[in-house]
């Protein structure tokens, strides 16, 4: 789909009088999805939240696209939680987007993102009659409808069980393919069955560490020998980070 | 349990209780072997209430208009005020403050002065009952829409929202169930804000009729107007309630017949 990728460049980021981030200088390649490890604390959210725009930006920062356009309004966010409003119907909440921003929401389109994260026929559903998996993919379809060309995800499947995390990681993989998404996770099988890159955020403040990927198209399968190797190295370079 | 059986057990719950408590008040009599005109037996006051039903009616209407005004009246300036408070900084900075004074006078004590400015006729009365339920409503609703999930209103800021719609489309939806605890609150409270004018000054209404019949030493026909007040507001409240719940259908409620 052509996706531009982002670059960002930050002199370090505090919060309060703690320092999160160190100065670091990040390129997303474009198409492409780059996974943000690190244990709770280590600043993997908030540098997403600063991409996103839901943290100022330092002063002397500088977030740009490939293209040159301007960044914020087209991206499209996803939280743990799937921030589903419970007074709309699933097809209301998939079109919220169109509706906050003044403007007529494609309704067949929203029908169509339903249909592809498999809710077809629960469109007049509220969130409360819906399991804690479907909510997630009721997000992810929502996410789908924004269409925008980089994606950012803040542990999206981190509320589900295995299995149906399982499940979504192989659907989500298979819907943003070609957009830039910048993906936040605990969970190392997570990152190694998604990621095209994997940074780990190290130290305090943190400073992002390139980690190998094992070959392959991604979602990669769990039961992969590299995924497995990898996934047991990943997760002694978190410990160590946490330590 | 099916719902009409329910229905049925709660009825038969309300009825016990009634029967208890009547047969509470005819043992009090009895024990303290009191004069009909200190404490009537509840059979004098049904005689009353049926004898008297053109009077005490007719007064009853009067002040159900009040209080239906009142309610009306005090929950539309609240909602107003809510909405000019979240929706407008400045009113935020300078309108809360005065919010918060404005309910250390008490409302009882301002009464005479409402009669005074607003007359013996129905305006005083309504008035009264909407100064006390605007302030429950406002603080209500606006605590509501303050307390948005604020994992909404990040999304709604990734989505490139309008501040409009995210009022509208967000903090008042969100705040719909908070809003719905303030008008309860509202119901139970207007016929207090009612009567209390009355009893200040009026020329009719229950308030007026009660204080009158106890100035002649009519207690039962006091008490009979009591019951019929206390069957309005018991009304009120549960046909606000059941509205409330039937409009917000998506607000959980943990508490039922078998919660512990």
């Amino acid at each position: 789909m052509g996706a531009p990728g982002l670059h960002l460049r930050i002199p370090g980021l505090t919060i309060g009088t703690w320092p999160v981030l160190a100065a670091l200088e990040l390129d997303f390649a474009p198409g492409q999805t780059t996974v943000l490890l690190g244990p709770s604390g280590s600043g993997k959210s908030s540098l997403l939240r600063l991409v996103a725009g839901l943290l100022p930006m330092p002063e002397g920062a500088v977030l740009e696209a490939t293209d040159a356009a301007p960044v914020r309004p087209r991206l499209a966010w996803m939280a743990q939680q799937d921030l589903l409003l419970p007074w709309l119907s699933l097809l209301d909440n998939v079109a919220l987007g169109a509706r906050l921003r003044g403007e007529t929401p494609d309704l067949s389109r929203a029908r169509e993102m339903i249909a592809a994260v498999g809710l077809a026929g629960r469109e007049t559903a509220r969130p409360a009659e819906l399991s804690g998996g479907m909510r997630q993919r009721a997000a992810l379809a929502r996410t789908l409808m924004e269409d925008r060309p980089f994606v950012l995800m803040d542990e999206p499947f981190s509320a589900v069980d295995a299995p149906t995390r399982h499940r979504l990681q192989e659907l989500s993989a298979r819907l943003l393919a070609g957009r830039t998404v910048l993906l936040v996770t605990h969970d190392p099988l997570e990152a190694l069955r998604l990621a095209d890159r994997i940074l780990v955020l190290v130290g305090h403040p943190a400073v992002p560490q390139d980690i190998a990927v094992p070959a392959g198209p991604t979602p990669r399968p769990a039961h992969d020998p590299a995924v497995l190797t990898a996934q047991a190295t990943l997760l002694e370079r978190l410990a160590e980070a946490a330590a | 349990m099916r719902p009409g059986g329910m229905r049925g057990a709660a009825a038969l719950r309300l009825a016990v209780s009634g029967i208890g408590l009547i047969g509470i008040w005819y043992f009090i009599v009895w024990a303290t072997d009191a004069p009909h005109f200190m404490l009537p037996t509840p059979l004098r006051v049904a005689q009353s209430l049926v004898r008297q039903w053109d009077i005490i009616g007719g007064h009853a209407l009067v002040t159900l208009a009040e209080i239906l005004a009142g309610l009306a009246t005090g929950v539309a300036v609240g909602l107003a005020t809510a909405l000019l408070v979240m929706a407008w900084p400045p009113g935020r900075r300078w309108l809360l403050p005065v919010l918060v004074i404005s309910q250390a006078v008490p409302v009882f004590a301002i009464a005479p002065l409402l009669v005074l400015w607003m007359g013996f006729g129905a305006a005083s009365k309504i008035a009264m009952a909407a100064i006390i339920i605007f302030f429950p409503v406002t603080t209500a609703f606006y605590d509501g829409m303050r307390r948005t999930e604020p994992g909404w209103l990040d999304l709604a800021r990734t989505m490139g929202a309008t501040p409009r719609a995210v009022l509208w489309r967000l903090r008042v939806p969100a705040a719909l169930p908070a809003l719905a605890s303030g008008l309860r609150v509202a119901a139970a409270v207007a016929p207090i804000g009612a009567v209390v004018g009355e009893w200040v000054g009026a020329s009719s209404g229950l308030g007026y009729l009660m204080l009158h019949a106890n100035g002649r030493s009519e207690t039962d026909q006091m008490f009979a107007a009591l019951i019929v007040l206390a069957a309005m507001a018991l009304a009120l409240y549960f046909a606000v309630d059941r509205a409330l719940t039937a409009l917000l259908p998506w607000q959980p409620d943990s508490i039922t017949e078998d919660t512990p």
